[in-house]
């Protein structure tokens, strides 16, 4: 009977796996040619199951009749097909529109494009097929089980088991015996040189978006028969999709069929192993479904860095000009810095305490903005998972409250420390990564602390959070509080800016423009990029400590992916490689959202939209572009 | 489907950072005074199947209040907000409602935490706050206070609803599959204790916790056949529900075992699963098709005719909401906050289900909900064999809830 | 006692052995060229001696101490500067700046956290591109440097820490040829007022006869001669091995 459940958790796993599969593949085959890090690849899964809903629905039935009894599967089937040529459609014309003509910016734009990308197709969504979940037909021909080992085995999850391989199949067929595969291969390889020998790029980038795209909307297509039509499926599955493909190795099919076979497995078995205590705690793996596909990727990454079959990226040799050099800020730009703060403490005079609020909040979102940008502008390392340290931050606050009852200072000291000690952590692991992974293991790691806080209700209250967390009497005013935010906000947002023009700076940018030459001087990269990180996750500590006593509570919202999206987005909406860009970036952003929330049903959309222009318009960032407009006004730079 | 026109305050950015131009909305009675205005916040943009039913309702209650004169001779006003499933968005909109908007009261929120948040904002805030749709029981008892009332029925009603029925089956080996997360904890830790307190031999031979949207399906139903229980309690909803619903049905896992389900009757959650809907599940819903009460019929009718849709739970929800700030609002004379507060205590109001008392002792509702069974009718998924189970017979005695509920 | 003493190093990849059983010796104010065709194992020797590659076996002496398998930084430390095949430099710093990252690392100063770097040790990295010709240029971007001047803030930056030895690979490539004779030529008096130690390879010919004073020439990994420039010249396996490659020997 053990065996039995087992070896049927096995097969469940397998046809997990294969969905699982299909996405992942898109998303590496489009990583390895384009090196875009497809935020929207989710958003491909779910307009795959959504359009292949309303095909086989819009199908007339009887229009197959002629085919017999043929008639029900040419129409399902082809639906099916139809689907995910259409989503492979849709992915040709968003690399023509949008990522074609960004090719040249930094890596990291082309990210935040498909960002906006991911928004659009949400409001979409809604708008074409409504709020409601959608429960799409069944496969003709496949509704029933059959029995396997005295249990009842659902025919289309077979049907599933068999697609994965033999799609993996096809595709090595496609890479391995087609000139165009070979190209895409020799692309993923070495792009410059496939372009040196006078292959279209363009046609290539345009080809393999298809084909990422359409995988990615077969997918979608074949949930069909299982799985729900709901509007937060893009973003359910773009996490997995991301660990698979981090863990298969960026650009690396085969290597993306391993993983999702191993995580499937993983999450699969799992469900059955019964609760056990050890020094008595309860650990119920069934309870901790979301941690483990994570570990297994920080497993992974710690062990090979660049996942299972991938190889190491050749660096890109063209890619953009150099990084600009940093000067100091000249006393004019100073006098308007300095004008500008004195605009902000006068702020509460003029307006009233929802305008204050705001305030505060833009103040708290700068100082995290700048601690981003302090390991991704001089460190050259982009964290996707920022919102952990942030969230530590606010949890230290919430949980002095929580079992202490402690007073704000406390709460606003623990604050940076545990950030710190997080950053401390994971710091140490992630450094050893570069480019994708590293910003991949940060995912994971940010994952990992969200699942914790989430799912252990007794510690930190779970998806209820931690409320009460107050600021003291003296500071409940408004205006003092915000007095009180932007003082620690500026003087945190200064110090990052002091310590970017100091020595430790320097080493950290040193690090950063040549490893080589840094070590060949003296520098232990590896280790100023952990004290970074560290410091980084530090002051991302204190602003997540503001945040907490600001709102009065606490969530997992605070860790969650979109908290550390928002971050990493209002870091390249200022401008990476300018220092005053992360205070630019959050001032927009964060305004730009409070507008449109309040303004428009669709203001998903229309921030997408403003995101996408804005990358289009100014590939620097605002502060980069404003920079670049200055010194050329006063006539000077180079 | 068709988008609700609701009134509300729109802006439209006249561009990225400029100032908006903020466009009046139309009233539809001219009244007298300056309008009552009440601060609404809910996740519309995240959970707009709930929430766009709800908002319906509201718009219903709000057009008759306002047809019969307003309240106290002012029109009734609802400032909505989008909270976007973000707690810390919704206690920014809290104070964006009150400070700026000026509203009078804050009302609304759908999912447990961002209630929470509300509530919590309330208190720090002393303002009153309306919760109409979470669920949590935290809302009313660990973390209640003086300015917090909450509508629907909660957690604790449900599970209490549910545990009456199973201790009725002849099944002793049970096994659970929830969403882990607060809601889905409670509902288990209620229905099991509450379950074997009627049936001390009742055991749960197995748990399952799939991450809230993130279940997979066919390993939780194998899983759970593994276990081999006479009976299934099942906390699990929307997506979750479907996908496990599903696979459930292929692998037989709901042959000769009962299920007994939270939720799961509601419209919202029953309506998808179309054909697929498992029959002879017990559940919590709301067969608004067969309620013909006059009260029930009287709402029915001037939904259908307004929105030329049928009411979910939540249009319920929604219209109970404003018609229980109508009737403080009478109640009190007048909309001061701390005698709105005042109001709410032990107020009652006629809602489609029937009468419902906002308790003093606890601040929770009795709006009711409706306990019966699943079948399908025309490919359509229904409850027959309903009751409606007043929600003040499944709340425990007030001894109890003193010891629930912090006092003071 | 010489400032690097190389014993038998050997190193393979992949099962082809990249460089077998090498020995050899620079003594201080010493410029030693190790020259052979592409391929002959020539880079790989610099990177072990520099740390960047950890060798199969054999040993490297500096200064008398054992230095096989330190991390690049630590050989640094003890003075040993380095410049690279391909330039490696700070591209978002102005050229002084370049020069003074060398100095702060030099003076223990990486972990400050407060003062400008960019004001610290300014003089003293001016003093040192001017040795090189390269002070007109201190405040330009390093990124918009041409290739030769690149090489010359690479010199400065690697006589930064006042080293006993230079490793210098391929100093002169990508540049004109009347450059690189007086790039060499500036090295070499550098070295020789100095008593550095200088290893270099080099491909131009001319450039190796015109400033060695010794040579080493190494070819598939294994040393096959080595001595004084005229020497070498002579010698009937190193013109075997340029003419065999069909590379063109200089000098004749």
């Amino acid at each position: 009977m053990v065996v039995n459940s087992l070896v049927i958790q096995l097969l469940n796993g397998l046809a997990s796996a294969s969905a699982l599969f299909l996405v992942a593949s898109g998303l590496s085959i489009i990583f390895g040619v384009t090196r875009i890090v497809n935020f929207a690849h989710g958003s491909f899964y779910m307009l795959g199951a959504y359009v292949a809903f309303s095909i086989t629905r819009a199908l007339p039935v009887e229009a197959f009749d002629v085919l017999g009894e043929l008639g029900p599967h040419v129409r399902f089937w082809g639906g099916i097909a139809t689907a995910a040529l259409v989503v492979g459609l849709v992915g040709i014309a968003i690399e023509i529109a949008v990522l074609r003509r960004i090719y040249h910016a930094p890596e990291l734009f082309q990210l935040l494009a498909t960002f906006g990308i991911v928004l659009i197709v949400q409001d979409a969504t809604l708008a074409i097929w409504g709020p409601e979940n959608l429960v799409g037909p069944r496969a003709p021909g496949l509704r029933g089980a059959v029995y396997i080992l005295d249990q009842r085995f659902p025919q289309y999850e077979l049907l599933l088991i068999a697609i994965g391989p033999a799609m993996l199949g096809l595709l090595w067929l496609l890479f391995h015996r087609t000139r165009w595969g070979t190209l895409v291969r020799a692309a993923t390889l070495d792009r410059e040189m496939v372009a040196a020998l006078g292959v279209d790029q363009r046609k290539l980038f345009t080809g393999v978006f298809l084909l990422g795209a359409a995988l990615a909307g077969l997918g979608g297509a074949l949930q069909l028969p299982r799985e729900t039509l709901n509007l937060q499926m893009d973003l359910s599955i773009i996490a997995d999709v991301f660990v698979v493909t981090v863990v298969g190795g960026m650009g690396s099919v085969v290597g993306a069929y391993l993983a999702a076979l191993l995580i499937a497995e993983l999450q699969a078995l799992m469900l059955l192993a019964p609760p056990f205590t050890i020094a008595g705690i309860e650990i119920a793996f069934a309870k901790l479904t979301l941690i483990p596909s994570f570990l297994v990727m920080a497993a992974v990454l710690i062990v090979r860095p660049y996942g299972l079959l991938g190889r190491p990226q050749a660096a890109a040799r063209v890619a953009g000009a150099a990084e600009p050099v940093l000067r100091l800020a000249t006393p004019e730009l100073t006098r308007i810095g300095l004008a500008a703060l004195a605009a902000l403490a006068l702020l509460p005079l003029a307006f009233g305490d929802y305008t204050v609020a705001v305030a505060t909040e833009i103040a708290i979102f700068v100082l995290f903005t700048a601690s981003l940008h302090f390991i991704m502008g001089p460190g050259g390392m982009a964290s996707f998972g920022h919102a952990a340290y942030f969230g530590l931050g606010a949890y230290a606050c919430g949980l002095a409250v929580k079992y202490w009852a402690a007073p704000m200072g406390v709460g606003l000291a623990f604050a940076p420390v545990l950030a710190g000690l997080g950053g401390l952590l994971f710091g140490w692991f992630t450094v050893r990564l570069s480019g994708v992974y590293l910003a991949m293991l940060t995912l994971a790691f940010a994952q990992i602390v969200w699942s914790i806080v989430f799912q252990s209700d007794a510690l930190t209250g779970g998806d209820n959070g931690i409320r009460g967390v107050w600021p003291d009497e003296w500071a409940r005013d408004k205006a003092v509080y915000y007095a009180l935010a932007v003082a620690l906000c500026i003087a945190g947002t200064l110090l990052l800016r002091r310590i970017i023009y100091a020595p430790f700076g320097y080493a950290l940018r040193a690090g950063r423009d040549s490893p080589l030459r840094a070590e060949a001087i003296g520098i232990d990269v590896r280790r100023v990029q952990w004290i970074a990180f560290a410091v980084s996750a530090l002051f991302a500590g204190i602003a997540g400590g503001l945040f907490a006593y600001l709102k009065g509570s606490v969530f997992p919202t605070y860790v969650s992916i979109p908290k550390s999206v928002d971050a990493l987005v209002r870091v390249l909406l200022g401008g990476v490689q300018t220092v005053s860009g992360p205070i630019v970036g959050a001032i927009v952003f964060t305004g730009l959202e409070e507008q449109l929330a309040r303004a428009t049903e669709y203001w998903r959309a229309v921030l997408g939209v403003v995101i996408i222009l804005l990358v289009l318009a100014f590939p620097e960032g605002l502060a980069g572009f404003a920079q670049r407009r200055w010194e050329r006004w006063r006539g000077g730079g180079e | 489907m068709t988008r609700p026109s609701v009134i509300e305050r729109r802006r439209f950015l006249a561009g990225t950072g400029a100032a908006a131009a903020a466009l009046a909305a139309p009233g539809l009675v001219r009244a007298q005074g300056a309008p009552i205005k009440v601060g609404e916040i809910n996740s519309y943009s995240t959970a707009p199947a709930f929430t766009l039913p709800y908002r319906n309702g509201i718009a219903l209650a709000v057009e008759q209040v306002n047809a019969g004169g307003g309240l106290i001779g002012r029109p009734l006003e609802f400032v909505h907000r989008d909270d976007a499933g973000r707690p810390e968005d919704a206690v920014r909109h809290a104070g964006e409602l009150i400070n700026n908007e000026r509203v009078d009261l804050l009302a609304g929120t759908y999912l447990s935490n961002i209630g929470l948040a509300v509530s919590d904002f309330a208190r720090q805030n002393r303002r009153l706050f309306v919760a109409s749709e979470p669920l949590t029981d935290a809302i009313v008892w660990a973390q209640g206070h003086r300015y917090t009332y909450r509508l629907r029925p909660s957690t604790y009603m449900q599970a209490a609803m549910l545990a009456e029925e199973a201790a009725r089956l002849p099944a002793k080996r049970w096994a659970s599959v929830s969403p882990n997360y607060e809601y889905g904890q409670s509902a288990v830790r209620w229905f099991k204790a509450l379950l074997q307190a009627r049936k001390p031999d009742v055991e749960f031979v197995a748990e399952q916790w799939p991450a809230l949207g993130r279940i997979d399906a066919g390993a939780t139903v194998q899983a759970l056949a593994a276990a081999n229980p006479e009976a299934i309690f099942n906390v699990t909803f929307g997506a979750d529900l479907t996908n496990f619903v599903r696979q459930g049905n292929t692998r037989g896992l709901f042959e000769r075992r009962s299920v007994v389900s939270v939720l799961t009757g509601e419209p919202e959650y029953l309506d998808p699963l179309g054909e697929e809907t498992p029959e002879g599940w017990i559940v919590t819903g709301y067969p608004w098709d067969q309620v013909n009460t006059p009260e029930h019929t009287r709402f029915r009718d001037a939904y259908r005719q307004k929105f030329n849709d049928h009411p979910r739970l939540g249009s319920v929800v929604g219209y109970d909401t404003v018609n229980a700030i109508a009737a403080a609002i009478r109640r009190a004379g007048a909309v001061d906050n701390e005698k709105l507060v005042d109001a709410f205590a032990g107020l009652t109001f006629q809602s489609p289900f029937g009468g419902v008392e906002f308790r003093a002792i606890d601040h929770q509702a009795t709006l009711g909900c409706y306990v019966g069974k699943l079948a399908v009718r025309n490919r359509r998924g229904v409850m027959t064999d309903w009751r409606y189970a007043d929600g003040k017979n499944y709340l425990p005695p007030d001894a109890e809830v003193r010891r629930l509920r912090p006092q003071g | 006692m010489s400032v690097l003493l190389v014993e038998s190093l050997r190193k393979s990849f992949g099962g082809v052995e990249a460089v077998a059983e090498v020995s050899f010796a620079v003594e201080a104010g010493e410029m030693l060229a190790l020259i052979g065709p592409n391929g002959a194992g020539k880079t790989t020797c610099f990177n072990m001696v520099g740390g960047q590659l950890r060798p199969d076996g054999g040993r490297v002496h500096f200064a008398g101490r054992d230095i096989t398998s330190m991390p690049p930084r630590a050989i640094w430390r003890l003075g040993v500067g380095r410049t690279f095949q391909i330039t490696a430099t700070f591209g978002s710093m102005t050229v002084a700046e370049n020069v003074q990252m060398a100095l702060l690392s030099h003076r223990g100063r990486l972990w400050n956290w407060w003062p400008r770097a960019t004001r610290l040790y300014r003089e003293e990295a001016i003093r040192l591109l001017a040795q090189v010709g390269m002070e007109d240029q201190a405040d330009r971007a390093c990124s918009v440097l041409a290739y030769g001047d690149l090489k010359r803030v690479e010199l400065a930056v690697a006589l930064a820490h006042d080293p006993k030895l230079l490793l210098m690979d391929e100093p002169t490539a990508g540049m004109a040829p009347a450059e690189r004779i007086g790039l060499m030529d500036l090295t070499g008096r550098i070295a020789r007022a100095r008593g550095i130690a200088v290893l270099f390879t080099e491909h131009d010919m001319d450039v190796v006869f015109a400033q060695a004073d010794r040579i080493i020439v190494l070819n598939r990994g294994r040393l096959i001669a080595e001595g004084a420039p005229p020497q070498v010249r002579a010698d009937r396996a190193v013109q075997e091995v340029y003419l065999g490659s069909g590379s063109t020997f200089g000098g004749h």
